[in-house]
């Protein structure tokens, strides 16, 4: 169930107007139109450069998770998958999955390139990397939940992220300490990643449950 | 145990307007129980809640017999669960591993022999996006055999199909009750075979 479900996800999303080369590009866009704003000021968008990938990794996250669960409820998936008696939850944990590997994966991947436009070190470059691909499950999993709750709104998109962003603002916040932690000598590195670590885990545990109780709802 | 499906005055509210109550009703092994009634009187809300889509208002149902592990139930709605992006074999290797037969070695399902039986042979590798509403009907037909289940529910299985298709699904429907299924079939339409029982919702005609 699991993995047919994120293989299917996964298939969804890239295949021709799935969600992620949007994702993709709509980061791309965000973290490019950055320095066209901040100037040309380099230090200034080195200081920036993580904050801005982060912020812009967080958009990108919420932007494609809009369908994540809308399209199954209208097209009658979620009834079926409901019907075959399996468990909801590995169904939402499965389309998350999916979605993270089709969306987040690419953007964790683009994110140290990116870095070039910000005049990242590499040293920056590789803190961002690693703490996107901790972080980002995190994201994807609680923007999860408010996709579930929304899933029956015709508009739902818009709503699950304004419902979803201050719940990942835990994440962004040690997600760009901790890269801030890697790049600057003073800060500490390890404590704010293991929190990251410890957000990533707990909506892993929490979030698909929850899910799936907004699911079974949105049907009555 | 004796295949089953046994209903007691089931009610049914929906948007606080009650659409149906005390619907009772047996069906067994190898029965179909055909369930007729207007627009809006509940056919569909009947069907989604055998389906344990909807919880029922009043009354109970069970289903007796089946293996343990396994649900019991497949259902076709109106919706027909497609993604048009999906070629009709992946969509259907989907349902075949959501579906699968738990407690049993996970045979490859025959997709191919799935397909010809519903008529879909030559679409199997195309997008479902293409495919015409009667063939989205056999699609889901073809779904219904690739994971043996004893409960059929069956929302207006007949539209939207041909003449060939109608036999076909009386075809379908006569190999599943000879194998010792159920059918429960909302319609509003003659069933291609004949219901051993009906049940109308509703005012009386």
């Amino acid at each position: 169930m699991f993995l047919g479900v994120t293989g299917q996800t996964l298939r969804l999303g890239v295949r021709a107007g799935g969600s992620a080369i949007v994702g993709l590009i709509f980061f791309l866009a965000v973290v490019t139109v950055i320095p066209f704003g901040v100037g040309p000021d380099l230090k200034l968008l080195a200081r920036i450069g993580p904050a801005v990938l982060w912020i812009a990794a967080l958009l990108a996250s919420l932007l494609g998770l809009e369908r994540l669960f809308g399209a199954d409820r209208e097209d009658g998936t979620l009834d079926l998958v409901i019907v075959s008696g399996e468990p909801l939850v590995l169904y939402a944990l499965g389309r998350a999955a999916g979605h993270w590997i089709a969306t987040g994966l690419p953007i964790v991947i683009a994110a140290p390139v990116l870095g070039l436009l910000l005049d990242l070190k590499p040293r920056a470059m590789g803190a961002v990397a690693l703490t996107l691909f901790v972080g980002s499950p995190a994201l994807t999993l609680i923007g999860s939940v408010g996709a579930a709750l929304t899933a029956g709104l015709p508009r739902g998109g818009l709503l699950s992220a304004v419902l979803v962003l201050p719940l990942t603002v835990p994440v962004l916040i040690f997600g760009v300490l901790a890269t801030y932690g890697a790049i600057s000598e003073p800060e500490p590195f390890l404590s704010p990643l293991l929190l990251l670590c410890s957000l990533a885990l707990g909506s892993l545990a929490l979030a698909p449950v929850a899910a799936a109780v907004a699911l079974k709802l949105s049907l009555e | 145990m004796p295949l089953a499906l046994e209903a007691t005055d089931l009610a049914c509210i929906r948007g606080g307007r009650l659409v149906f109550s005390g619907v009772s009703f047996r069906v067994e092994g190898g029965q179909v129980l055909a369930v007729t009634g207007a627009n809006g009187s509940g056919k569909s809300s009947l069907l989604r809640l055998i389906a344990g889509l909807l919880r029922p208002s009043g009354g109970s149902f069970r289903v007796q017999g089946g293996t343990e592990d396994d649900g019991a139930i497949h259902y076709l709605g109106h919706a027909d669960a497609l993604k048009p992006a999906l070629t009709l074999r992946e969509t259907l290797r989907f349902w075949s591993k959501v579906y699968r037969q738990q407690g049993r070695v996970a045979l490859d399902p025959d997709f191919d022999e799935a397909a010809e039986k519903v008529g879909l042979i030559h679409a199997l590798d195309l997008t479902v996006g293409v495919l015409s509403a009667g063939q989205r009907r056999r699609a889901g037909f073809a779904r219904l055999l690739l994971s043996p289940r004893p409960l059929w529910l069956l929302d207006e299985p007949t539209s939207s199909l041909d003449r060939d298709g109608e036999a076909l699904l009386g075809s379908l429907m006569r190999g599943h009750l000879s194998g010792g299924g159920m059918v429960v079939a909302a319609t509003h339409q003659d069933l291609p075979i004949e219901a051993h029982a009906t049940i109308h919702l509703g005012e009386e005609p």
